[in-house]
């Protein structure tokens, strides 16, 4: 045995590149299937069918009535994610420093929202703010109103459904980005005579940022391709971006111009992943978790 | 062992904090009364005790054979997601892969790709291979967007493995499949079980995909209540939802559990 | 597979390892730089260096977790170079105790048996005997959580010799461990060893242990083998100034050679600060070449006639047995060793001494 022999394991412990292919084969079959070649034939559907054209593309920028809701899907996505990262903040602070079985109530809070069904939680939202709902229960006994207010159907209920569904991916990284920081950092800015909000804003605010930054873009791309609380809660009144496919979909079998719609959509996210992933590095979901 | 005592400021973020808790918990958790109460329309707070929407759901043929299919669904995309996830995450992690950077990119594709257009690009694809509603169809989309989540789930356990126990079983004349199988399968075992339950929740909730690949015959239980909270507000849904509420939390702790146990073997 | 049964099973004569010329780079750091070395059987070899030195490569690829670039690995006069690990009938020893968590001690004692296809009885009785031999009698149905880090180690170490294994391989495995059970479990490992009549590699980075365990040592610098020989070698004579500062403690004083010499000669050079002393080339060197003299502080030897090469007393450390003096020379501030109370009583801070060597106990190295 002089040559290197051409063998499964490298090591012994190293899969060689022809094993490692082998193992990734169930991977590549099941991510074709139903990942790679639906997006693709769709984005062909809006360039080339019946030939190549622009015109589905042009369609969506032309008309007033698209731009209206893509405009609409940007400014709720954009409150949605101000509002997140407000609400999220502090609490994010608040389990940084928090141990033991507080901490574990808290994160409960955060992950069982997230895990549960979107559909009962925005089935929740329904319910309290419908004409004979909870809220309007409390604002009439409270003379606040004198008449049932409908709620739903509009913008604001839209982003405060959806603000609450998107809130705990904004929490578990800014969490995870303070629960970093070493609490020495804290202790030693203040022994340097930095009263609390210089603390915040020279110390952890700036190690924090990772954090925020990743939260920010996961909640924006989560809410610009949104598509279960916005056709429940606001509904064709308050179209978005993922209603408006639906709608061409179902209603009108419009494939080429949905596939446009899903092709800006695509755009969009690619752009805001590329700006940002210098910041967020999304690969390192797969490298370093 | 209180030091010094919390500036007002502290004290200002943390009321905060809980305000935001409550803001989290609280819509779901006032379903769950008004799931009792008797009236045709929810109402809180309920005006008495019963059990009645529960009993519609479980002899509802409908509601029913929708959950029996998710949980069938949910069952297969989590075993399917577990037997692919490990083996791509033992290819990444053990592997010397051409092309890794692009199978780390597919990996996460199924997370930053909207929902709606995986959603409506299956629905295109699925008509024409005829899979709408079949149960391969729902599996291979709920396993492509499980995908990412099981995949991390694994890696992290095989991350924290020690991996001089792999090269010891060598040592000790275990061939590679040996060394695999009995010992570091064991070790790694909390993770893929989590990352099961992970997958089977992720599969059982989905209501996006579910809401253009069903059909007539065949519709998830998202789906199911996607429609009827689109046309009624029936208190069964109330019911509905404090079930699979009850459901998560179960899965939330068993899964705290599961950790718990890969952390301090 | 024939050269083992071909093997005497009382005898170990021919199980010896040879690593020839052996190369390995990742990317563009060279880890391992031609190095050829052989391992008598039943010898204790270590492989001594700091981190990064290439010791860990090097007993990487003898295990068969890591393939070399070019060279050749021979175990008993079988050519191991491309064999899978498990096939190479080694034991081996890691850094962390490396038990199988989810198995009891025995069976972790007994699995490399298990791998070899023994009977269940035949494997209980030999992992039983495994573990009276590391003095763990009893411990059989703990888990290895329940087991204290040194335990823990003796444990791998049953594993590592169960199956009889022609070499033992071990990396590090005591820096986990606190200095007395360290110490105590050096003298066992020798021990056992003896008993055996095993081959072993040990790596480590440490060169008192290496000094105490090792038959013969080699010492690995950037990938380079340094020097290879028993530990009284080393230390009386180091063939760099790199193994002259590595095993044992020694002064270096910068120096220019007065006059060409061959190596083995005594000849004189003028220290940095003007003096001139006596010295041994190690190797040839020109008129003028800068060299660098390396004394050891047990070498150097302190006069009250304050003439010649002069030093001052800085401080003085009490350690005991041995007291080290720092003392102030035109040059570097030196340490020197006394060994006897009265030497050390005879000393204060400041006092003016001269100072002097045996030519042959200061070895000159060139500067490259």
């Amino acid at each position: 045995m002089s040559r290197r022999p051409s063998t499964f394991m490298l090591g012994g412990r190293t899969y060689s590149p022809a094993a490692s292919l082998l193992l990734a084969l169930p991977f590549l079959a099941m991510i074709v299937l139903a990942f790679l070649l639906p997006l693709g034939m769709l984005l062909h559907e809006s360039l080339f069918v019946p030939s190549f054209n622009l015109a589905n593309y042009e369609k969506v920028f032309d008309q007033a009535v698209y731009l209206r809701v893509m405009g609409r899907t940007l400014r709720i996505s954009a409150f949605v994610t101000i509002i997140t990262l407000l609400l999220a903040y502090p609490l994010a602070a608040l389990m940084a420093r928090t141990r033991g079985l507080l901490l574990a109530i808290l994160l409960l809070a955060v992950l069982l929202p997230l895990w549960t069904s979107v559909l009962v939680r925005t089935y929740a939202w329904l319910v309290l703010l419908q004409r004979n709902g909870v809220l309007n229960d409390i604002l009439f006994g409270l003379h606040i109103i004198s008449a049932p207010t409908q709620f739903l159907r509009t913008e604001g209920a839209v982003v405060l459904a959806m603000s609450h569904v998107l809130l705990p991916f904004m929490v578990l990284p800014l969490y995870a980005a303070l629960r970093a920081i070493p609490n020495d950092y804290v202790r030693a800015a203040q022994v340097l005579g930095a009263g609390s909000l210089s603390v915040f804003r020279h110390v952890v605010l700036p190690l924090s940022l990772p954090g925020t930054s990743s939260g920010c873009l996961m909640v924006f791309l989560l809410a610009i391709g949104f598509f279960v609380t916005p056709a429940l809660i606001g509904g064709p009144q308050q179209m978005m971006l993922a209603t408006l496919v639906q709608q061409q979909v179902t209603e009108l079998l419009n494939w080429p111009f949905a596939g446009a719609l899903v092709g800006v959509l695509l755009l969009f996210v690619l752009i805001l992943v590329i700006a940002f992933n210098r910041v967020v590095r999304l690969d390192r979901f797969v490298g370093q978790v | 062992m209180r030091r010094t005592r919390p500036a007002a400021s502290t004290l200002a973020v943390s009321a905060v904090a809980y305000a935001v808790t409550v803001f989290l918990l609280l819509p779901t958790i006032l379903i769950v009364p008004m799931s009792f109460g008797p009236d045709q329309y929810l109402r809180f707070p309920p005006a008495g005790f019963t059990l009645h929407w529960y009993a519609v759901y479980f002899t509802d043929a409908d509601w029913i054979g929708a959950t029996l299919f998710s949980v069938k669904i949910a069952v297969l995309t989590a075993i399917a997601a577990t037997l692919i996830g490990t083996l791509i995450s033992v290819a990444l992690v053990r592997g010397r892969l051409p092309l890794k950077r692009l199978f780390e990119l597919l990996v996460v594709g199924p997370v930053i790709v909207p929902n709606i257009a995986l959603a409506i690009a299956m629905f295109l694809v699925f008509d024409r291979l005829r899979l709408t509603g079949t149960t391969l169809g729902f599996v291979a989309a709920h396993t492509a967007l499980a995908m990412p989540f099981v995949v991390f789930t694994i890696l992290a356990s095989l991350y924290r493995f020690d991996s001089d126990l792999e090269r010891a079983a060598l040592s000790c004349g275990a061939n590679p499949l040996q060394a695999f199988l009995l010992v570091t399968l064991p070790q790694i075992s909390p993770g893929i079980i989590s990352a099961a339950l992970f997958a089977f929740i992720i599969s059982f909730d989905e209501p996006v995909i579910s809401f253009f690949i069903s059909n007539l015959d065949n519709r998830s239980l998202p789906r199911k209540m996607f429609e009827d909270i689109d046309y009624n507000i029936s208190p069964t849904l109330a019911a509905v939802a404090t079930m699979l509420t009850a459901l998560t939390l179960l899965a939330l702790v068993l899964g705290h559990l599961l950790k718990r146990r890969s952390n301090h073997p | 597979m024939l050269e083992r049964t071909r093997t005497p099973v009382s005898g170990r004569h021919d199980c010896h390892v040879s690593i020839r010329n052996l190369h390995k780079a990742y990317g563009d750091v060279v880890a391992v730089k031609d190095v050829t070395i052989e391992v008598k059987p039943g010898e204790f070899l270590a492989l001594l260096g700091p981190s990064g030195s290439g010791k860990t490569t090097l007993l990487m690829a003898v295990a068969g977790f890591d393939f070399p670039d070019s060279g050749r690995i021979e175990i008993g006069g079988q050519d191991v170079t491309w064999m899978p690990p498990h096939k190479r009938d080694l034991g081996m020893v890691f850094q962390r105790y490396t038990l199988f968590p989810h198995m009891s001690v025995l069976d972790n004692i007994a699995f490399p048996l298990r791998m070899r296809k023994v009977g269940r009885a035949a494997r209980e009785e030999r992992a039983r005997a495994a573990l009276a031999t590391v003095q763990l009698e009893g411990y059989g149905d703990r888990t290895p959580a329940q087991l204290s880090g040194g335990q823990q180690q003796r444990v791998a170490l049953a594993r590592a010799i169960v199956y009889n294994p022609k070499v033992l391989l071990m990396d590090e495995p005591l820096s986990a461990l606190d200095k007395k059970l360290r110490e105590e479990m050096q003298v066992e490992i020798k021990h056992l060893q003896r008993e055996l009549g095993i081959s072993v590699i040990f790596v480590t980075h440490d060169q008192t242990e290496a000094l105490t365990m090792a038959d013969r040592i080699a010492v690995l610098n950037f990938g380079e083998l340094q020097q290879v020989g028993a530990p009284k070698e080393l230390y009386e004579h180091p063939a760099s100034a790199f193994v002259a500062g590595f095993i044992g403690e020694t002064n270096f004083w910068r120096a220019r050679a007065k006059a060409d010499a061959t190596a083995g000669d005594e000849t004189e050079v003028e220290l940095d600060g003007g003096d001139t002393a006596r010295v041994l080339a190690t190797q040839a060197f020109r008129r003028d070449q800068a060299v660098q003299v390396a004394i050891r502080p047990e070498h150097v030897k302190l006069a009250p006639n304050a003439s010649g090469m002069t030093a001052a007393i800085d401080d003085a450390i009490y350690a005991g047995s041995i007291t080290t003096l720092l003392v102030k020379t035109k040059g570097p501030t030196l340490r020197v060793r006394l060994s006897t109370p009265d030497e050390a009583a005879a000393t204060t801070p400041g006092g003016t001494l001269s100072l002097t060597w045996e030519a042959r106990h200061a070895r000159a190295y060139a500067v490259s």
